[in-house]
């Protein structure tokens, strides 16, 4: 127990480490040469300071969406693996980020023309997309107390996905040219949010989905060897279950409907951390969601600097570094 | 008994079969045979899938031959009676046929609606678009193909002529370095596009007196960081919103948003201007209002 105990201050303090030092740095690196001696100087009033707007309003904010974004998805990832017994499992499996994409679609193109404390109409509405589609996979977990099985969990989800996929082309279809270009751009996902209002509100969802988060290592480990084995511990299956889903869920649709659906991350990072830290999930949950965050943080420096002042959509950065990274540590282990 | 009702029904059959092919056959056949042309000897029945080249059909007094018209065309009012025809990535094939044209115009990547409707029989403008100095060009193409050669040719002079009255009425003036707008989301400072260094938006910018911000970029649309908007700092900001119409505190509402980047010259100096009308992203005739009202904006 304190063996276990030691591994994981370990693993915190050793990827919290990392993540902080990257959260300090990467918003002193950008396409443009920001001098830091202008930026905090005094004399200059922050209204017509451009190298402390550049920080504190142009990149501070995008590191910190990138952070939340990467943790959260990176979570979700693992959550859902193990709950879902099944490598390929992602944050898009269950149809929650294809939910808040639909909402997003929704908004853009009926115009939808509302805030609500300083967050605008696309992001609430995709959070909106994210819970309708959370309260179906929610039903269908229900639904496992009559005796359905998590592949039948699993088949239900891809279904929910199509389904929603459906629509979502279904409402671009329906959009006028321009907002197609806006719907297509959003649906390659952005992390230059703009503004600290929706980063705060997708604070909310993350925290309550974090503090969920923290009861389920131990369930998790069992559950990802069987439900039987789990349930002959004492594990109350149905109700860890649904905990887990709707941690995993929350988190899934703030950090969608934050950036739009970044891929790869959710998928991948799960993997990448068990292959350093192991499989246990008291290690394996914080681990991720640090390592998700450091990990989207510079993928998202790459993408506003490799071809300064063009930027990537930082989805294309995820799956060409986290690919090759990943194909790289599995061959290693062979 | 039973046998002779089924001999009939047999009968009734064939008789169906033989009126469903002569039918058919004449169906086959009328729409080859088209339209008699008009007495100039261009089409009679036109459909244009492209907004502007509508819009210039109507300028060049040809309007009474257009049958049909794309999903995005707005202007002249008069569009509203005709059909429409889906747009770039979703032509009604079906209907289009069924107005039975004998000229469709449409975009040079409908490559697949251009041969079915070439195996039809039915002439095609294919219309294909860079710069400003595009629309009179197509202008007077498709006058010429319409046999109204002449009235093209006297209102792609006219526009010529009050593009070059704009362009001298800026001239000498400082060229502020400005960034155009072209799309960004409602209520945020988000997913902005920006018109780049190639284009009719581009070419209009500078006709206008303005020194494109992002002009080094040559590509029609640019997307624009927050971190790119305050290291390029441009001198004025235009905003430009299309295809709906904004209320005035709605558009106040938009002027406001630039406000996060208050380290922006624009903004700093209070050059920022929400701009609203579909004339800036149609390339035609009305290319004079958009070029008139941008070079009002920068030159007050």
């Amino acid at each position: 127990m304190h063996e276990i105990r030691r591994r994981v201050r370990r693993t915190v303090v050793g990827f919290g480490l990392i993540a902080a030092l990257t959260g300090l740095l990467a918003p002193l690196a950008g396409g443009t040469r920001v001098s830091l001696d202008r930026a905090f100087d005094p004399s200059i009033p922050f209204d017509r300071n451009v190298d402390a707007q550049i920080l504190l309003v142009a990149r501070l904010p995008r590191v910190l969406a990138a952070g939340l974004v990467g943790a959260g998805l990176s979570m979700a990832g693992v959550v859902f693996q193990s709950l879902l017994r099944n490598p390929l499992a992602s944050p898009d499996t269950l149809g929650v980020s294809a939910g808040a994409s639909l909402g997003a679609m929704l908004a853009i193109t009926f115009q939808a023309d509302f805030t609500v404390a300083g967050v605008s109409a696309i992001p609430l509405s995709s959070f909106a997309g994210s819970l309708g589609a959370l309260s179906i996979v929610y039903g269908l977990a229900s639904a496992r107390q009559r005796g359905a099985t998590t592949t039948v969990l699993l088949l239900a989800g891809v279904t929910v996905t199509a389904l929603l996929s459906a629509v979502v082309r279904f409402v671009q279809y329906l959009a006028d040219f321009t907002e197609t270009i806006q719907t297509t751009r959003w649906l390659m996902g952005s992390l230059d949010v703009a503004s600290y209002g929706p980063i705060l509100a997708a604070c909310l969802p993350l925290a309550i989905a974090l503090a969920l988060l923290a009861s389920l290592p131990r369930v998790l480990d069992l559950l990802s060897v069987g439900e039987n084995l789990a349930a002959a511990r004492g594990v109350d299956v149905v109700a860890a279950e649904r905990r887990a889903l709707l941690s995993a869920s929350l988190a899934t649709g703030a950090a969608v409907s934050l950036a739009g659906p970044v891929a790869f991350v959710g998928i991948i990072v799960p993997h990448i951390v068990r292959i350093i830290v192991g499989a246990d999930h008291r290690v394996v949950l914080p681990a991720a969601g640090l390592f998700g965050g450091t990990f989207l943080v510079l993928c998202d420096l790459l993408a506003r600097t490799a071809f300064a002042p063009i930027e990537l959509p930082v989805g294309i950065v995820t799956a060409l570094i986290g690919g090759p990274f990943f194909l790289w540590l599995l061959l290693r282990r062979v | 008994m039973a046998a002779a009702a089924a001999r009939l029904t047999r009968w009734q059959r064939r008789f169906r079969a033989l009126v469903a092919i002569i039918g058919a056959t004449l169906l086959a056949v009328t729409p080859a045979t088209g339209p008699r042309p008009a007495p100039d000897g261009g089409p009679r029945r036109i459909v244009s899938l492209v907004p502007a080249v509508t819009e210039m059909f109507f300028a060049i007094g040809a309007d009474d031959r257009v049958v049909g018209v794309s999903s995005y065309d707005r202007f002249p009012p008069a569009v509203d009676r005709l059909p429409r025809l889906g747009g770039l990535l979703d032509p009604n094939v079906e209907g289009l046929l069924g107005l039975a044209p004998d000229l469709v115009v449409l975009y040079g990547t409908q490559s697949d609606l251009r041969r079915q409707l070439e195996r039809a029989g039915i002439a095609v403008f294919v219309y294909t678009h860079r710069d400003l100095a595009d629309v009179t060009a197509t202008l007077r193409a498709v006058g010429a193909r319409v046999g109204a050669g002449a009235r093209a040719e006297s209102v792609a002079g006219r526009i010529e002529h009050e593009l070059t009255e704009v362009g001298r009425q800026v001239q000498g003036r400082p060229r502020p370095r400005t960034l155009l707008v072209i799309g960004h989301e409602p209520h945020a400072l988000r997913q902005l596009q920006a018109s780049g260094g190639y284009g009719f938006l581009h070419d209009l910018l500078v006709l206008a007196g303005a020194e494109d911000a992002v002009g080094d970029l040559k590509r029609e649309s640019v997307g624009v960081s927050l971190e790119m908007l305050l290291a390029r700092s441009p001198e004025v900001i235009l905003d430009l919103h299309y295809g709906v119409s904004l209320s005035a505190e709605r558009l106040e509402a938009e002027r406001q948003l630039w406000r996060r980047v208050s380290a922006v010259t624009a903004v700093k100096t209070g050059r920022v201007h929400v701009l609203a009308g579909d004339e800036f992203v149609v390339p035609g005739p009305r290319v004079v209002l958009a070029a008139r009202q941008l070079a009002r904006t920068l030159h007050p």
